[in-house]
């Protein structure tokens, strides 16, 4: 092997370095759940136990949370499934350039890039001057939707980009109808994929904060309690919360990221 | 119908239900912030109005000011500590790492935290930065500082570390990207002619990585420029941003005044986002 330049031991070391600052403060909040009863929200650590992990279950120490964790969690998966079937559906459209396309296109785009303060007060004022509750699942669902949608239908552009169109003309010429052709032929061809998008909008769903903040009504979703918590909660129970909520999330990113790479080995055979 | 005019309107079928989530939850609420910033408001609801007093209260007071320039100050900031970070990464990542799984699982690595609660990273900045906080009792502990530091958290330093620390990944996701498009043989093309790895740098890999650059800035200052999480979590109470002035406001039901606070907002952002386009021609990556 080449003597490596000195430029590779200094990005090298900045790269380091950058890590360790994007998961620094997480491992200290993981480190500090995992004290004694005893323990406070800064170090040294008083002790090691599972206590306050068990804490975080017992409603006196942090509110109710186990029913926000459930809206959250049915509200991911609802907003997860939406998302899917709007962007593989215009992941299909947008194969061939067609007329307002490029408007379509710009519309998605603008969703991702619009302050999301106006995604949250817009939804509250269009609610309040209609006359509707707002409601978790009613406007919180939209405002998770317009930011999730548009990720999930950049990712499908890709797919399809890459797609092969030659089977399903294939099965078109052996007089498969559109309907058919997709559900036998290119549906299993981009499951992998669906399923990756499928599981990162969830985690974007499950973990958002800013767009929902106003709209969620009467009910909070886990973010939202989350963040009520922070004036209120002095105890490591908080960091536990966080670290019980973080590593949940690591858990979806691992199954969508090994059931992608599984489906798209069994596509390859 | 016959299947021909079928075959051109499918893709406008199939549009239809993504262009509905949109005019829905965005293209009509921004119409509605636009229409009630023009409301009257009267001490407890809004009425329907057609009165420019809320610009003309923004535009004449000093604190709205204050609070864009504040604004504009972590926009500058977050933007410019985010592109400090994340072009060495993803340069690193792109150039100097062979191997591919290597390069996809430290790619991930990078991307990993953006997928998990805002809320939890903010908070975990608390037992680091705090008074009695780690890096406080390390400074102590080998008699750099006397007292605790207490400008680290709950000051604007905290709230654009914060930023750094959220939004970095929609800079590094993109440069990553259109670092990994450049073609290797025009490196090794620039080299045989004897441009030194600066001049490489400077004239073939920056020139063609400036879309991703464009991109990702275009994602730091219109999260920036809307951020009202960090600031409260991470600010002190004179750190203002404007999403905070319009959160303050909906709390207090001045709907009319938030919205015209909203107008302006985008009006600014759009502005910000059309002078990168100007400067930047982004079309090539998408």
């Amino acid at each position: 092997m080449n003597k490596r330049p000195l430029s590779f031991y200094i990005l090298a070391a900045f790269f380091g370095l950058f890590v360790l600052f994007l998961y620094g403060p997480m491992i200290t909040i993981f480190m500090l759940s995992l004290q004694g009863p005893q323990g406070t929200l800064t170090f040294p650590m008083r002790g090691f136990s599972f206590y306050w992990l068990g804490q975080v279950f017992q409603e006196q120490r942090v509110g109710n949370f186990v029913e926000a964790f459930q809206r959250s969690l049915l509200l991911g998966v609802s907003v997860m499934l939406l998302s899917v079937i709007v962007s593989v559906m215009a992941g299909l459209a947008f194969r061939d350039r067609f007329k307002g396309s490029n408007v379509i296109f710009y519309l998605t785009i603008s969703s991702l890039i619009v302050p999301s303060v106006l995604i949250s007060l817009g939804i509250g004022i269009a609610f309040q001057v209609l006359k509707i509750d707002t409601n978790w699942f009613s406007s919180g669902l939209g405002s998770h939707l317009t930011w999730t949608v548009p990720f999930a239908f950049l990712i499908m552009i890709g797919v399809f980009n890459r797609f092969n169109p030659s089977y399903e003309e294939a099965a078109r010429d052996l007089g498969a109808s559109n309907v058919k052709t997709f559900w036998e032929i290119v549906f299993p061809l981009i499951l992998a994929s669906l399923i990756g998008v499928g599981l990162l909008t969830f985690t974007l769903s499950y973990d958002e904060f800013t767009r929902t903040s106003l709209v969620s009504g009467q009910r909070n979703t886990l973010p939202l309690e989350i963040f009520g918590m922070t004036t209120n909660v002095t105890s490591p129970a908080l960091y536990a919360l966080g670290t019980l909520t973080t590593l949940f999330s690591f858990a979806m990113i691992a199954i969508g990221f090994f059931s992608f790479q599984f489906f798209s080995k069994r596509q390859q055979q | 119908m016959s299947s021909k005019t079928f075959k051109a309107l499918e893709p406008y079928l199939l549009v239809t239900p993504q262009t509905i989530v949109f005019l829905l939850f965005l293209v009509f609420p921004i119409l509605m912030i636009a229409i009630v910033s023009f409301w009257q408001f009267n001490g407890y609801a809004m009425i329907p109005a057609f009165t420019l007093d809320n610009y003309l209260s923004i535009f004449t007071s000093k604190v709205s000011l204050q609070t864009y320039l504040n604004t504009f100050k972590y926009v500058i900031l977050v933007w410019f500590f985010c592109l400090a970070i994340a072009f060495p990464v993803s340069y690193f990542l792109a150039f100097y790492i062979q191997n591919q799984t290597l390069q996809i699982i430290l790619f991930l690595i990078c991307t990993v935290p953006f997928w998990t609660s805002n809320i939890i990273r903010m908070i975990s900045w608390i037992p680091l930065l705090g008074k009695e906080g780690l890096v406080n009792q390390l400074l102590l502990g080998l008699h750099v500082v006397n007292q605790p530091v207490e400008w680290f958290l709950y000051s604007d330093f905290a709230v654009v570390l914060g930023m750094v620390h959220l939004y970095n990944f929609f800079m590094i996701a993109p440069i990553f990207n259109s670092l990994m498009r450049i073609d290797r043989t025009l490196i090794t093309a620039a080299q045989d002619m004897g441009a030194s790895g600066w001049q490489v740098l400077k004239e073939v890999i920056l020139p063609l990585a400036a879309p991703g650059i464009a991109i990702g800035s275009i994602f730091v200052v219109t999260l920036v420029m809307g951020e009202f999480v960090t600031v409260r979590l991470m600010g002190g109470g004179q750190s203002a941003s404007i999403g905070k002035l319009i959160q303050t406001q909906i709390g207090s039901l001045q709907y009319p005044l938030a919205a015209a606070n909203a107008v302006i907002l985008l009006i600014v952002t759009l502005i910000l986002v059309i002078g990168i386009l100007r400067i930047v021609n982004i079309r090539k990556e998408l």
